[in-house]
């Protein structure tokens, strides 16, 4: 079962359109505050593009998103938003050392003394010895884990995640998702995590939503997604049989 | 030969004269940078990091500014200062402060244009990741050009690369008057026309020493930037 009842975000007859293509229509979706929300979908279903607009990196072309009962629009307090960080698929670190990284996010906040808190997430994501570290040497499954401690070290209420681990090794992925997982029981942080990849949702989401072409197919319970799916078309993609 | 290693043993010596000339050369072009680069410097991050009506245009005017002949910008230079031009009340021909304005007018261009091209080479994608960090516009712009500040540095060294070897400027503006306007380059000339050559290539390779120690300084620079 899903946790929590509350809220994060409701979505209400949401269009994003780029020029005259129009690449997101969601009616309805509510993400509730505590859930690991899987958004599975091909590539260029608008997985992406969602995520963006829960983050505020574009608003929408038309309808509105709530966040905690506010609209995610230009009133937004900074602060509000501040509690909303997103974690790409590509690691986008700054050139400097693993731990200016990390503490990268707490600086822009003003905090001083951050050192404490730098260490604490990267010993989460196992890289603490790393830290003077230059991020040019570093793995590709250790940059995406400093860009995992560069977003949980800000302690944000949501972490939205855009196939992060999809150019990593299985280690890496077995260790990013088990962080997440961790992250969201202990924290009760809520998570949207875009994936292409169905058993990855099966594994970390609670619940789990197919987008098509940019629509909604279905939202479903997770168990119930991958057994006994409403839509054919999720039927279909759960069975690896939908051609795209 | 021996008159090269004569003309070297005047170098090392401390020749007032030719410690002068140097002493001029990097003193002009050092201020014509540092002028340059305050207001270069911001003006090409604005062009990399902000879309704006006009910005084509601007940009293409600083396109055509970077290959401006130095010559013909010592011309117009002359003109501005010269006692029938609009400038000719401050006094300034054949001062090094016209030296200056003429390179600083030089390599103006070269470091707008430098700076912009390497903000709008850091990854775009980095701008989304700033903003999803909770970074103000102020704070994202800072950082990106941070990350742009080896292309920025190269920017600087590019411009006075451009000044400290250009002559044709600074003999305009400069008139090439001893222990007054002449620098490096105008000396090498004049060396080189009386048949002194020794003391030209002796000039000359100062020119090139300078040349190399600030490429040296920059690469270090580099290597320390990217362990940081």
């Amino acid at each position: 079962m899903s946790p929590g009842g509350e809220e994060a975000f409701r979505l209400e007859g949401v269009r994003k359109r780029y020029g005259p293509r129009e690449v997101l229509r969601i009616d309805q979706l509510t993400i509730r505050s505590g859930e690991i929300f899987g958004l599975v979908g091909p590539s260029g279903a608008g997985k992406s593009t969602l995520l963006r607009l829960l983050n505020f990196l574009e608003p929408p072309t038309a309808g509105r998103i709530l966040y905690r009962g506010q609209p995610l629009d230009g009133r937004i307090s900074p602060d509000l938003l501040r509690r909303i960080t997103t974690v790409f698929q590509r690691p986008l670190l700054l050139s400097g050392s693993v731990a200016y990284n990390v503490a990268f996010g707490l600086r822009l906040r003003g905090r001083r003394n951050v050192t404490p808190a730098v260490q604490a997430a990267l010993q989460r994501v196992g890289l603490w010895e790393l830290a003077r570290t230059p991020v040019h040497t570093l793995s590709g499954g250790e940059a995406q884990r400093v860009a995992l401690a560069r977003a949980l070290v800000l302690e944000p209420d949501v972490l939205l995640l855009d196939e992060p681990t999809a150019n990593l090794d299985p280690y890496h992925v077995g260790r990013i998702e088990e962080i997440v997982r961790e992250e969201n029981r202990a924290r009760g942080t809520t998570v949207v995590w875009v994936t292409h990849n169905v058993f990855q949702a099966r594994r970390v989401a609670h619940r789990v939503g197919l987008l098509l072409s940019g629509e909604l197919v279905e939202v479903s319970e997770t168990s119930r997604f991958f057994e006994q799916p409403m839509d054919p078309r999720s039927a279909a993609f759960v069975r690896g049989e939908m051609a795209y | 030969m021996g008159s090269l290693s004569h003309a070297l043993q005047r170098l090392v010596a401390g020749d007032p004269e030719l410690w002068g000339i140097t002493f001029l050369s990097l003193r002009v072009s050092g201020e014509a940078l540092l002028i340059a680069s305050l207001l270069g410097v911001p003006l090409g991050a604005f062009l990399g990091l902000k879309r704006f009506f006009g910005r084509r245009l601007v940009i293409a005017f600083i396109y055509t500014g970077m290959g401006l002949p130095p010559v013909v910008v010592g011309l117009l230079v002359y003109l501005l200062l010269s006692r029938s031009g609009p400038l000719g009340f401050l006094g300034w021909l054949f001062t090094p402060r016209a030296m200056v304005l003429a390179q600083t007018l030089i390599c103006f261009p070269v470091i707008v244009g430098l700076t912009m091209a390497a903000v709008l080479a850091v990854d775009p994608a980095l701008r989304l990741q700033l903003r999803a960090l909770g970074a103000t516009a102020w704070q994202s712009a800072w950082a990106l050009v941070r990350e742009a500040r080896t292309g920025i540095v190269v920017a600087l060294v590019a411009g006075f690369g451009s000044i400290i070897s250009e002559v044709g400027a600074v003999m305009l503006v400069g008139g090439n008057i001893r222990g007054s306007t002449r620098v490096l380059t105008t000396a090498i000339v004049l060396e080189t026309r009386q048949g002194r050559f020794d003391t030209a290539l002796a000039l000359g390779l100062v020119l090139l020493a300078i040349a190399f120690a600030i490429n040296g300084a920059v690469l270090a620079l580099q290597g320390r930037s990217v362990e940081r």
